[in-house]
């Protein structure tokens, strides 16, 4: 009778604990939504914070934010997949693959505040970049690394044997077979980690605070858009840290909808590849 | 000819890149040092380390970030302490309870959890959880004269958004090491008339305990290295961390202060980087030895 007892007590903990997980879900998004969706406007979206002109408005950010996504991935998804290549066609397993695995595994779990600092005094102060995208840009490429890595690297495990032997049977060179055999098998994975990568890059704000700094303005002429990449620039998430620091909890909370929005979709993305092609998914914390 | 040099370039290109990682580690490992060191020896490892004293910006300047290690340390155990049985039990769920309609609810929403942006976390934590435990600190210390009020902003607020925070982290990676026990175990334990619930909590819990220990351990790194979320809600003066007092993380001491730090106090606060870089090193070199017994078994 005790043990039956005991047993049900142990359950109703198990099934309390689960549903945590869903009440603060559903808990933070409506939240949110209810809090943010009024403060939600095409002005908000299309016009930048002016006392001047009297308006309050988020569209530097978002341009800010697009640029940090475009340019961190330019850079990090080519040496990403590069690694990957390296790691799983040419190099033999033995010392030299277990450092770089080894690196790739730490590079995940430092902190984003580390990379922070570092990004600040390596790209800002020795290179001279100074507070800007491009630095923001190259930190986080840092960052993101070894989800592409990693994520490349399981894709291309799972492409068999016999493709390659096939295409060398062929007389197709080895970059010869890659380019055109494996990439497109693997690029599933690839396009996952990259996805993940985004989420990442949307919801940084530690690691740019000190390396892209907060500006919020759009570029005034055609040129401007090119110098903005060397002018310091806010995304969303560092814009929305701010305004609570300055208790602007309505701009904040309009952010934030923008934020979670596109998580959602992001989320949403990711499930139907994953489902689709049954790709594994490696994500920083390490779960599949 | 022409396609034996593209070869061999294709091949040098992607092992530059493969070494990127091994350079980013590297170079990040090098300046965090040589950033880090220079106040130690400037104003004395003792007087840093072992003061409580944080008081950069007076006429005579003192860096004892005593409190602030304290606080990283106390704050992570807490919310580890917090964070992990929820976690635990919400991957038993997961992996061994639950039926395939509410897993498929569930697990969603976890994943999902990991996907907020950390300042998202904080700014409920800051809306919600700060007035909420402001009633409960008027509650406590009603008649109070040396009790300084926090509004709410102290350390059970840090610590609760930080268990929140690791859940996702512990819940995923508890399951997958929850569901590589070998189903014969859970069969021989059922077969021997344990009870499904004995069976979890007595078979299959301990034979997946290496695992659970690395998502334990992932955990205490996720909240050691959490910057924005609790600069947020943690209150930021430097103290003793008690439950209801202001105090001030190894991470929210960079952010609060490295935007007009100058002189000997940037300085430190590259060095409070250091510590904190050592802290995650450990991690990391405990995870890894986790990991690499969980394959020799």
């Amino acid at each position: 009778m005790m043990r039956k007892l005991k047993d049900d007590v142990l359950l109703c903990l198990i099934y309390l604990a689960a549903f945590l997980a869903e009440f603060l879900l559903i808990g933070i998004l409506a939240y949110v939504f209810v809090r943010g969706f009024p403060h939600i406007s095409w002005h908000f979206l299309t016009t930048v914070t002016s006392i001047l002109e009297g308006t309050v408005g988020i569209a530097g950010n978002i341009v800010n934010t697009i640029y940090m996504v475009v340019l961190t991935l330019a850079i990090a998804v080519p040496v990403g997949i590069g690694s990957a290549i390296y790691l799983n066609e040419y190099a033999r397993p033995g010392k030299v693959v277990r450092l770089i695995e080894f690196t790739t595994q730490t590079l995940s779990g430092i902190p984003s505040i580390i990379f922070g600092l570092f990004g600040m005094v390596f790209f800002g102060v020795t290179l001279g970049l100074g507070y800007s995208i491009l630095t923001g840009a190259l930190t986080l490429s840092l960052m993101v690394l070894p989800l592409i890595t990693r994520n490349t690297q399981e894709a291309l495990k799972a492409v068999p044997e016999s493709y390659r032997n096939g295409a060398v049977g062929m007389g197709a060179g080895k970059w010869y077979m890659i380019r055109t055999i494996l990439l497109p098998s693997a690029m599933p994975g690839i396009v996952t980690g990259i996805i993940l990568a985004v989420g990442r890059i949307l919801g940084e704000s530690a690691a740019l605070l000190f390396t892209a700094g907060s500006g919020y303005f759009l570029p005034r002429s055609f040129g401007g858009w090119f110098h903005k990449l060397v002018e310091s620039g806010g995304t969303l998430t560092i814009q929305l840290y701010l305004s609570m620091e300055k208790a602007q909890y309505d701009t904040a909370f309009g952010i934030a909808v923008v934020l979670l929005g596109m998580v959602l979709c992001l989320n949403l993305v990711t499930r139907v590849m994953v489902s689709r092609f049954e790709m594994p998914k490696y994500t920083d914390a390490g779960g599949r | 000819m022409v396609r034996h040099t593209i070869e061999k370039a294709a091949e040098i290109i992607f092992s530059l890149c493969a070494f990127m990682a091994v350079a980013a580690v590297f170079s990040i490992t090098l300046y965090m040092i040589a950033n880090g060191l220079p106040a130690i020896f400037q104003a004395g490892w003792k007087e840093i380390l072992f003061s409580s004293v944080w008081q950069p910006t007076a006429q005579e300047p003192s860096f004892g970030i005593l409190y602030v290690i304290l606080t990283s340390i106390v704050g992570t155990f807490l919310a580890v302490l917090l964070g992990v049985p929820v976690g635990l039990l919400t991957a038993v769920f997961l992996a061994e309870t639950a039926p395939d309609s509410l897993a498929a609810v569930i697990r969603p929403a976890v994943e999902l959890l990991a996907g907020i942006p950390s300042v998202i976390y904080g700014v409920l934590g800051m809306l919600i959880l700060n007035p909420f435990l402001y009633r409960l600190e008027q509650k406590l210390f009603a008649g109070s004269q040396t009790h300084q009020f926090t509004g709410g902003a102290n350390l059970l607020s840090a610590v609760i958004v930080l268990a929140v925070m690791i859940l996702p982290t512990v819940i995923s990676i508890s399951e997958t090491a929850l569901r590589a026990v070998p189903p014969e175990l859970k069969a021989c334990s059922l077969a021997l008339g344990a009870s499904p619930v004995t069976t979890v909590f007595r078979v299959t819990i301990p034979a997946a305990r290496s695992g659970i220990l690395a998502a334990v351990v992932l955990g205490v790194g996720r909240a050691v290295g959490e910057a924005m979320a609790i600069s947020l809600v943690s209150g930021n003066s430097v103290n003793l961390p008690l439950p209801f007092q202001s105090v001030r993380f190894l991470t929210t001491a960079i952010v609060s202060e490295m935007g007009y730090a100058g002189g000997l106090h940037r300085q430190v606060l590259f060095t409070i980087g250091l510590i904190l870089f050592v802290f995650i090193m450990m991690i990391n070199g405990i995870l890894s030895s986790i990991l690499k017994g969980e394959r020799l078994e």
